[in-house]
């Protein structure tokens, strides 16, 4: 009974990961740092990512749940995550006078959002949301596999497929037809680290720095994991240790 | 058939106290009811084997669900708009937070887990039966009331898939003829889904679990009035079948609790959302149905058999009849005899069973569609077929093997022979 209960155990892990296929395609596999039991971010490659998120996908996308202060967890000083925060006004208020006002952003505001709101947001689309990048890395399956892959594949959609208006082809998303347009061309970003701009290494870096915004605890978490396991192994062996010598008389 | 607790003379530790605990328990006797409870004085089979750690783990699970969950209830906002964000707030920004909720989503999962086995563990030696079937029922309806926790619980969080699950759910009731239409709206708290039915779900959810607590008191308490059963599934006939719980099964469990513990770490630290559905990271949203609205892992087969069923009040009844059916077991099963270990044809059953139960599951995280369909039809069917026909004819058609005098001379036997290598 023990060994086939064990066999089923691992069986009912599989369900959860038969489900996302659909009919996009497989997405790429890549090897993260972030991967595996002793995974952890790029803090470089994640800087690198700020730098194409500001300058490319936050023309569309917002990251409602990172705040400013948060970068300082991939390596900015507390000066350039001002900076950053100074680039966006926030609208504040009301002032004495009852009134709303703006002011430049701070280390405690959260990024600011490209648009008030999703309509304005998907009347600069044509009609598509772009949706929150926050959570992105968690919110599909393959995580960073999959923006990845969504990122690097674009390409022209073959002969038999008829493109809807405002639409561009792209495997990796369900469906085939986003309305998303290519973001990423070859140099469209300055890296001050004099890495080069490569639509492979921009889509690397954007993803590296998502997954850090939708996990930023991620590190702790391995870290924290890695003692809990070494403490409970030990633990269990050495309670294992005491049932044996509890019982070993009646044998 | 008459328990062995007759024989209690022959097996009591009573706890003789001094000093300042003796006065308490001059007073308030709660040492000599912890020892009799877990302690010296509760006499327990020898011959229990692993299976028989997943209650006390299913009691650890409940109270670790208890205590992150208080945690989590201080920093949730039960709001439509706030839900979603209050649980990235969690995330981020409470201390620690992160771990919490984790543990308290992922021990959702391996809670049901626990429960499923314990739940198989009794369908396999039979332990439902005389004279058990209240203890077997108070199992149950903790079952049910965790199954309606776990929903409602899944509902919280305020993503994508606990608003159409909380929508295909709560929609189910509209199929009970006349009365359907206004419940659902009862439910709901006014005309769709939204705030009334979260700040109601977070309500029963906090409650639900403490009469969850409660109802394990009681189980416990129907438990020790005829104690354990075994794998030989004999009753205890005197002090040389049984041991003290403590220290015997106090370090058992502890180790079991200590292996339950890594496996709990594990999926904490480095899957936390291996068990759980990507779409629930999406917030909320009334106009974009998802492509497959899926339950957790832990109510797939029950999914499975909903759907089998091409009409909505019929799947309905079949599900409220997969989970009640289980309430008949201790009658339908016929045989006098408990566990499979004696009984040849139902041993094979049972892992037929299981392997059901599995297919079922499968069939739950599948698009209803095609083969698919097909198979669920026949699962679903097999799993009745199971409780309804074969358990009760079984019990008479089979002949099981003889039982062991008792559960001493069995132990004795076995440990004869692993000395004498034959195993
Ligand atoms: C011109 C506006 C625009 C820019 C710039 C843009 N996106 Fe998008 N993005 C969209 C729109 C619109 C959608 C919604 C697509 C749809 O639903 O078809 C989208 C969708 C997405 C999705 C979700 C796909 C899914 O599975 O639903 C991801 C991930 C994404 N964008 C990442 C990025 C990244 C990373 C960048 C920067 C490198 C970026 N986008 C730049 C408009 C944009
Ligand atoms: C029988 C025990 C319990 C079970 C099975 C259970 C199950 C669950 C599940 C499955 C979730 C959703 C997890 C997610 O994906 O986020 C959840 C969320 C939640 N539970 Fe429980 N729970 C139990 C007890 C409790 C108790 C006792 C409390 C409060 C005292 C509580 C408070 C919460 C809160 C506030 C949330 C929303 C936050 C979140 O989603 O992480 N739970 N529960």
């Amino acid at each position: 009974m023990r060994i086939a209960a064990a066999g089923l155990a691992l069986l009912s892990l599989l369900p959860a990961t038969a489900l996302a296929a659909g009919d996009a395609a497989e997405p790429k596999k890549v090897d993260w740092t972030f991967n595996g039991p002793f995974g952890t971010f790029d803090h470089a490659a994640a800087r690198r990512g700020l730098v194409v998120y500001l300058d490319v996908c936050a023309m569309c996308h917002a990251l409602r749940y990172v705040a400013y202060r948060n970068l300082t967890e991939i390596g900015l000083t507390e000066d350039q995550a001002k900076a950053v925060a100074a680039g966006h006004d926030v609208t504040d208020g009301p002032d004495e006078t009852g009134a709303m006002f703006k002011r430049p952003g701070g280390l405690a505001d959260r990024f600011v959002p490209p648009f008030p709101n999703d309509n304005a947001a998907r009347f600069a689309n044509g009609g598509a949301l772009p949706p929150d990048l926050s959570l992105m890395y968690k919110a599909r399956a393959h995580g960073a596999d999959y923006i990845y892959s969504l990122l690097t594949g674009f390409q022209d959609p073959p002969a038999d497929v008829q493109m809807a208006a405002g639409m561009t082809y792209n495997p990796y998303f369900p469906g085939h037809q986003t309305a998303m347009p290519a973001p990423l061309l070859d140099g469209l970003v300055a890296y001050e680290d004099g890495t080069e701009a490569t639509v492979d290494q921009m889509a690397r870096d954007v993803t590296q720095f998502l997954a850090w915004a939708a996990e930023p605890n991620l590190p702790t978490r391995h870290r924290i994991g890695l003692s809990v396991m070494i403490y409970l192994i030990l633990l269990a062996g050495l309670l294992y240790a005491v049932k044996r010598r509890v019982w070993a008389h009646l044998h | 058939m008459s328990g062995g607790h007759e024989s209690n003379d022959d097996l009591h530790h009573e706890l003789k106290l001094r000093g300042v605990l003796g006065w308490i328990e001059y007073r308030l006797p709660i040492f000599n009811w912890i020892n009799n409870a877990v302690g010296t004085n509760y006499p327990t089979p020898k011959n229990l084997n692993y299976f028989w750690n997943f209650g006390a783990l299913a009691g650890v699970a409940l109270v670790i669900q208890i205590l992150t969950g208080i945690v989590l209830a201080s920093h949730y906002v039960p709001t439509v708009d706030g839900a979603f964000a209050s649980v990235e707030r969690i995330m981020r920004d409470v201390n620690y937070g992160w771990l919490f909720r984790y543990v308290h989503a992922n021990g959702a999962s391996l809670f049901f887990a626990i429960v499923y086995v314990h739940l198989f563990r009794n369908l396999y030696y039979g332990s439902y039966k005389y004279p058990r079937e209240l203890l077997w029922w108070l199992g149950l309806i903790i079952l049910l009331l965790m199954i309606i926790t776990a929903f409602m619980g899944y509902v919280l969080p305020w993503g994508q898939m606990s608003y159409w699950g909380a929508t295909v759910i709560t929609n189910l009731f509209g199929a009970i003829p006349i009365i359907g239409d206004e419940l659902v709206l009862w439910l709901w708290g006014g005309y769709s889904v939204g705030e009334a039915l979260l700040r109601g779900f977070y309500s029963l959810h906090y409650l639900l679990a403490f009469v969850i607590a409660a109802l394990a008191v009681v189980h416990i308490w129907a438990l020790h009035v005829h104690r354990s059963n075994n794998p030989l599934g004999i009753d205890i006939k005197g002090p040389q079948d049984v041991l003290p719980f403590h220290p015997y099964f106090t370090v058992k469990d502890l180790f079991g609790g200590s292996i339950y513990l890594i496996i709990l770490a594990a999926l904490v630290f480095y899957m936390p959302n291996a068990l759980g559905e990507a779409d629930n990271y999406i917030p909320a949203n009334p106009l974009q149905t998802p492509a497959h609205i899926v339950p957790e892992w832990y109510l797939l087969p029950f999914y499975a058999i909903l759907r089998a069923i091409p009409d909505k009040l019929g799947g309905v009844i079949a599900l409220a009849a997969a989970l009640l059916v289980l309430f008949a077991v201790p009658w339908l099963d016929t045989s006098k005899v408990r566990s499979a270990r004696f009984r040849p044809i139902y041993k094979q059953l049972f892992w037929v069973l299981v392997a059901d139960v599995f297919v079922l599951g499968w069939i739950g995280a599948s698009p209803a569609e095609g083969i698919y369909i097909t198979i669920g039809q026949l699962a679903s069917a097999y799993y009745f077929l199971h409780f309804l026909v074969l358990l009760p004819v079984v019990g008479k058609l089979e002949s099981p093997r003889p039982l062991p005098d008792s559960i001493a001379t069995a132990v004795l036997e076995a440990n004869r022979a692993r000395a004498g290598g034959r195993r």
